[in-house]
């Protein structure tokens, strides 16, 4: 019928590889050291001298469910 | 493309911070502070001298935890774009908010809730100064096994998709997940550093605010990413008006 000739296929269409992967490495990578930051600083590895990163999330990290301390 | 979802799921994840934070506050915080005064408690039991206040726990308690819990609500975000632009279009015909739903849900199981079933959120007064790097260690190597199992279980389902269905496929998956899941925790070391006479109803509460907390932060990103990532796809998938998504 020729009111279905001309349909277009409809489908999410996906994303090529080769476009996420910089943005998965870079951004990613990134991301990954926020969480670092609230979860893990200065309880088992430390990049900053001292306690105050721990002492200042503690509530967060504890209730995110991190272990602290 | 990315970019754009990028920016957007990090907005997402704010909002859901936001969110978790008031929801921290109300149902959070109060098991916290048991907690703590359990422990200066003990403390002062023991003849110690109370340990001295770095920051404040109104800090502690106000901007800290705001800050903690929008930083990794950003970053949750943020990650599940990521895991989103390379999932949509790859799980058969799902739509932008389907998919973005159905990765919330098996993130959320993947990253939390089984994670948690091992070794569950501890408060203020349980855990051993001296095994935080043990318990670290752990903590992480069982959420890393989680997902790479979840992953494995997503692949399994889209292999059988064909030849048993698209219920009976992610059944058997599903059940693969769980023999994983139930083998590995048998094989990590349980871990239990609650203290003697600590209130049961005070860990169980925390517990469940905790994972209350969670749950915010994923429902939201889940829900409010996919409703705006379809307008970010729909013009790549030049498809009619957005109704049209499975």
């Amino acid at each position: 019928m020729s009111d279905t000739t001309f349909a277009p296929s409809y489908g999410p269409v996906a994303i090529p590889v080769r476009e996420l992967l910089p943005w998965a490495i870079f951004a990613g990578l990134m991301l990954m050291l926020m969480i670092y930051f609230v979860g893990a600083e200065e309880g088992a590895t430390s990049l900053i001298r001292g306690t105050a990163v721990h002492e200042f999330v503690h509530d967060g990290r504890h209730l995110l469910g991190f272990p602290c301390h | 493309m990315v970019g754009k979802l990028l920016l957007r799921g990090m907005l997402v994840g704010l909002v859901a911070g936001i969110l978790a934070f008031a929801f921290a506050r109300v149902y959070g915080e109060p098991q916290v502070d048991k907690a703590i005064a359990f422990e200066e408690q003990q403390a002062q039991a023991a003849g110690q001298a109370p340990e001295p206040e770095m920051v404040s726990r109104a800090t502690q308690a106000g901007i800290g935890l705001a800050t903690g819990v929008l930083v990794y609500g950003a970053a949750l975000g943020g990650l599940f774009s990521l895991v989103f632009a390379y999932a949509y279009g790859r799980l058969g015909s799902l739509g932008p908010r389907g998919t973005s739903a159905l990765l919330a849900l098996l993130g959320f199981l993947a990253v939390i809730v089984v994670p948690g079933l091992k070794y569950p959120a501890n408060p203020p007064a349980v855990g051993n100064p001296e095994t935080i790097a043990y318990r670290t260690e752990l903590f992480f190597i069982m959420i890393v096994v989680s997902i790479a199992a979840m992953v494995a279980a997503v692949g399994l389902a889209q292999r059988l998709w064909t030849r048993l269905g698209a219920w009976n496929a992610s059944i058997v998956a599903g059940l693969a997940f769980l023999v994983v899941f139930a083998l590995v925790k048998a094989a990590l070391p349980d871990i239990n550093e609650v203290p003697e006479n600590f209130s049961a109803t005070v860990l169980w509460q925390f517990r469940v605010a905790s994972l209350g907390i969670q749950l915010v932060l994923w429902t939201v990103v889940g829900l409010g990413f996919g409703a705006v990532a379809e307008r970010v796809v729909a013009a790549r998938d030049q498809r009619g008006p957005a109704r049209r998504y499975a």
